[in-house]
């Protein structure tokens, strides 16, 4: 089949171009060893079916993104049969400066002229026949959103894929034609394809050509000696880069007939960007956004108009869509679908019930199907629909423009803490999902900043644990008689933010060194976002996460049903003997683990629950509150329905029977907080980070981090001395770290003498 | 008049004359278009003072005072 690779700038309408060109055949992966997305398709209306390939968004093909290593690699080492340069007409110059380097490789290229119309609303034109003669590459002038000449271009495509073409560089007529042609002739000599992109590359002393050619490097130098001009001396990549803008300013520029008339007027854009970055409204508009975002994703209470409604109007007591359009006010859309989706896989898992039921099965195989792995299934797959929601909307955002702008609004604050203004985004949503916030760093460029992000975005409560933090804090009122217990929930989101900023300068001064990425980047004009591109968007990351469902999380589940419904004798157990279960006698066992933090081995026969209910929640934390219910059930003898109360009864009945003090208690939801959030956010987190030793380094982080924060409020909590004690370790630390970073102390000498010791 | 980009004022404008600084950042201002006889235009600063918008080669370009400081202006005299 042959294979078109689309190449061109950000936001020139590269991915419309893509989705129009391929519809469904579309599939997203992965290119080999980094997190940037490869799109591939087919086109089928053409002689023969052609396969596209979307290349990552690029400006240049400098070697330092790793967007910009992949798509050199691919045209120079794949070799697609044709290049489809998209062009976004209302910026030619800077996206010309791409055209000039890619028409260096020895690949057919065709221009396609996009956003021809906006050019036109805004009364220039261009003159695509006149760039053709100038440029000797085929133009073709398109509207990817109104899917026009589309065709055109992929017929003009597979007239140039038929006929091999040469490169052809625009700095011919340049100080350093004479180099480049040296070079080239020398490489040609060696064999190399693609000479001339090499040359010049190699001419620019480009890291990625300098290791492969290093015989021809020496000649670059030679020259470069006898070398000086007038403006760079003998800065070639300077040189270079003011070759290509120089040509295409006195060249192709020309093409370009601006309306003179009406000069500088504000166009929709310009307005947009008045009131979104204001100097002092632009931080509050962003918030009301954010604010809005979040309640129509997870608000039980619409517009809080509630309590203006007559008692009882939505729910629809009774009826099979009870509680459907909420309760007590109107619920948001992103609640409505979780609620949609909780009605029907309630009613399949009771329709498997009773069909199992009615055909007399062993009543542990119905508990496996039904409890277990349906029942683990739909937990998980219960949150598809905020996941979706929430990325509904921020994919809204990216898609206009607006992410950039909230970049650039947040980048000062940001910094201070070693990171850039996108490391906002991923971070917000994490109070809402892990999970979505998680694949959001990928607008992140810098790998370091990545992984960074990824390892702190838990610590950022998502909707998963509140029920745990109020369920406690109501446990810790009843049970001690303490009033305003809100203090404690709202203690443990700033206990959340902060242990994520004090991890992040420590990461950014230890092991995840590195400078602030540049920020130096576009604002794209704002445009609505696409109706097509955000569902194929959206579908994706269903795809994705089902899949990852019904693998993975569970195979878990399962794991986890059987452990807590069998006895150690392989004997199965009802709920409420669970305190039977393989899984208490794993409980009980590792129960001096959590000594340190307080819900330990000092809590006597019952207190292994609370080893158990953390350990359930490292799968999702919804089963914190659910293992409660059926732990407290086991203790006072009779079921508890956590569903009515949220489940402070059941926490009262477990601190009551355990003695739990209030600084263990609030050290277990700190444990819970800050520890592996679920089973979907670790499969997400795998997925996203690099390597599998930065994966594995992130379980043990959050693992060590909520370790050591919840110890450490549970001794102070306990005896207020302590804290002098974890102040001074503190101290040591801190001076630690800055001695190392200033080169004072060398951990390396410490190193090399025990391996001297081993031997 | 000679001038740093990031001591313009706002809605200053000017030719670019030389791009200092090294490697990646240089590099990036290059591809994005900033190289010297280019015309810049500061057109905003964030909320919080940093980081700029410029306009260069009829687009919108965010960049950091600190990047700025390596790109070396020629101001128009208005």
């Amino acid at each position: 089949m042959l294979k078109f690779a689309l190449a061109g700038n950000p936001n020139c309408g590269k991915t419309t171009l893509f989705n129009n060109l391929t519809g469904s055949t579309a599939h997203v992966g992965n290119w080999p060893g980094v997190t940037v997305d490869k799109k591939e398709g087919v086109y089928k209306k053409c002689a023969e079916p052609i396969k596209i390939i979307d290349l990552p968004g690029i400006y240049s093909l400098s070697p330092y993104t790793p967007e910009e290593v992949i798509s050199r690699n691919y045209i120079l080492e794949e070799k697609p049969d044709c290049v489809i340069n998209v062009v976004d007409a209302t910026n030619l110059e800077r996206n010309l400066y791409l055209t000039t380097q890619i028409m260096e490789i020895d690949v057919p290229v065709v221009i396609a002229l996009n956003m021809m119309d906006a050019v036109t609303k805004r009364g220039d034109r261009i003159d695509a026949k006149k760039l053709e003669e100038k440029t000797g590459i085929p133009v073709v002038s398109v509207s990817a959103l109104k899917n026009q000449g589309l065709d055109e271009l992929m017929k003009r495509g597979y007239e140039a894929s038929k006929t091999p073409r040469k490169g052809k560089t625009v700095l011919e007529g340049g100080a350093l034609a004479h180099l480049i042609k040296d070079c080239r002739i020398a490489l040609e000599g060696q064999g190399v394809e693609n000479a001339l992109f090499h040359a010049v590359k190699l001419v620019e002393t480009d890291e990625l050509e300098v290791k492969s050619h290093p015989a021809s490097k020496a000649m670059v130098d030679e020259f470069k000696k006898t070398f000086k001009d007038n403006t760079f001396g003998d800065d070639f990549e300077a040189v270079v880069a003011d070759g290509r803008y120089k040509y295409i300013t006195q060249n192709y520029s020309s093409v370009m007939v601006r309306e003179k008339t009406k000069k500088e007027k504000l166009n929709r854009s310009d307005k947009a960007d008045k009131v979104l970055t204001h100097k002092i409204w632009g931080i509050p508009v962003f918030l009301l956004i954010l604010f809005a975002i979040f309640h129509l994703t997870f608000s039980e209470n619409l517009l809080f108009i509630g309590a203006a409604l007559p008692e009882g109007w939505v729910s629809l007591e009774g009826t099979a869509a009870e509680g459907l359009f909420g309760t007590e006010g109107i619920a948001s859309p992103g609640v409505f679908l979780t609620n949609l989706l909780g009605l029907a896989t309630d009613s399949i898992t009771a329709a498997v019930q009773s069909a199992m039921e009615a055909g007399e099965v062993a009543s542990w195989a119905t508990g496996l199907v039904c409890d277990g792995m349906l029942g683990g299934l739909f937990a998980v797959v219960g949150f598809l629909p905020q996941i979706l929601v929430l990325f509904l909307f921020f994919s809204i955002l990216e898609d206009s423009g607006y992410m950039a702008r909230v970049a650039f609004i947040l980048d000062r604050l940001f910094r201070k803490f070693g990171l850039s203004g996108r490391a906002f985004m991923p971070m917000i949503m994490g109070f809402g999902c892990s999970v979505p916030a998680t694949i959001n760093t990928r607008t992140l460029a810098d790998k370091n900043e990545r992984i960074s992000t990824i390892r702190v975005i838990p610590f950022f409560s998502c909707g998963a644990k509140l029920p745990i933090l109020t369920a406690i804090a109501g446990g810790i009122g009843v049970a001690f008689g303490l009033p305003n217990t809100d203090i404690v929930t709202y203690g443990m989101y700033v206990l959340g933010i902060t242990v994520a900023i004090v991890c992040v300068l420590l990461m950014r001064s230890t092991t995840m060194k590195g400078d602030v990425p540049p920020f130096i980047m576009e604002l794209p004009a704002y445009h609505l976002p696409q109706p097509k591109n955000l569902m194929l968007h959206l579908w994706d990351k269903t795809k994705h996460f089902v899949k990852k469902a019904f693998t993975i999380i569970l195979a878990s589940t399962i794991v986890v049903w059987v452990i807590s419904h069998f006895s150690f004798g392989w004997e199965f157990l009802e709920d409420t003997e669970i305190d039977r279960s393989i899984l208490a006698g794993i409980g009980q066992l590792i129960q001096p683990v959590f000594t340190p933090m307080g819900f330990g081995s000092q809590l006597g026969a019952f207190g292994w629950v609370f080893a158990v209910a953390a350990i359930t929640g490292l799968i999702a934390k919804e089963n914190v509150i659910a293992t409660f219910g059926t732990l407290a059930a086991c203790i006072v003898g009779a079921v508890i329905d956590v569903e009515t109360d949220g489940g402070i009864a059941a926490a009262g009945a477990m601190i009551a029977a355990t003695g739990i003090t209030v600084p263990a208690l609030i050290s277990f939801i700190a444990f819970n907080m800050l520890t592996i959030p679920c089973f979907a956010a670790v499969a997400t987190a795998k997925a996203e980070l690099p390597t599998k030793k930065s994966f594995n380094f992130t379980l043990l982080f959050w693992l060590g981090t909520s370790y050591a924060v919840s110890t450490v409020i549970y001794l102070i909590g306990s005896w207020w001395w302590t804290v002098f004690i974890v102040a001074a370790v503190l101290a040591a630390v801190v001076v630690l770290i800055v001695l190392y970073n200033k080169g004072k102390i060398n951990f390396s000498a410490l190193k090399f003498k025990k391996k001297a010791r081993i031997k | 008049m000679e001038k740093k980009l990031s001591e313009f004022v706002l809605g200053e404008s000017g030719v670019i004359k030389a791009v200092g600084g090294d490697g990646m950042i240089r590099r990036r201002l290059f591809d994005m278009g900033v190289t010297p006889g280019a015309e810049v235009v500061l057109r905003k600063r964030a909320p919080l003072g940093d980081p700029m918008e410029v306009t260069v080669r009829g687009y919108e370009l965010t960049l950091r005072k600190s990047e700025a400081g390596n790109v070396v202006m020629e101001v128009r005299n208005a």
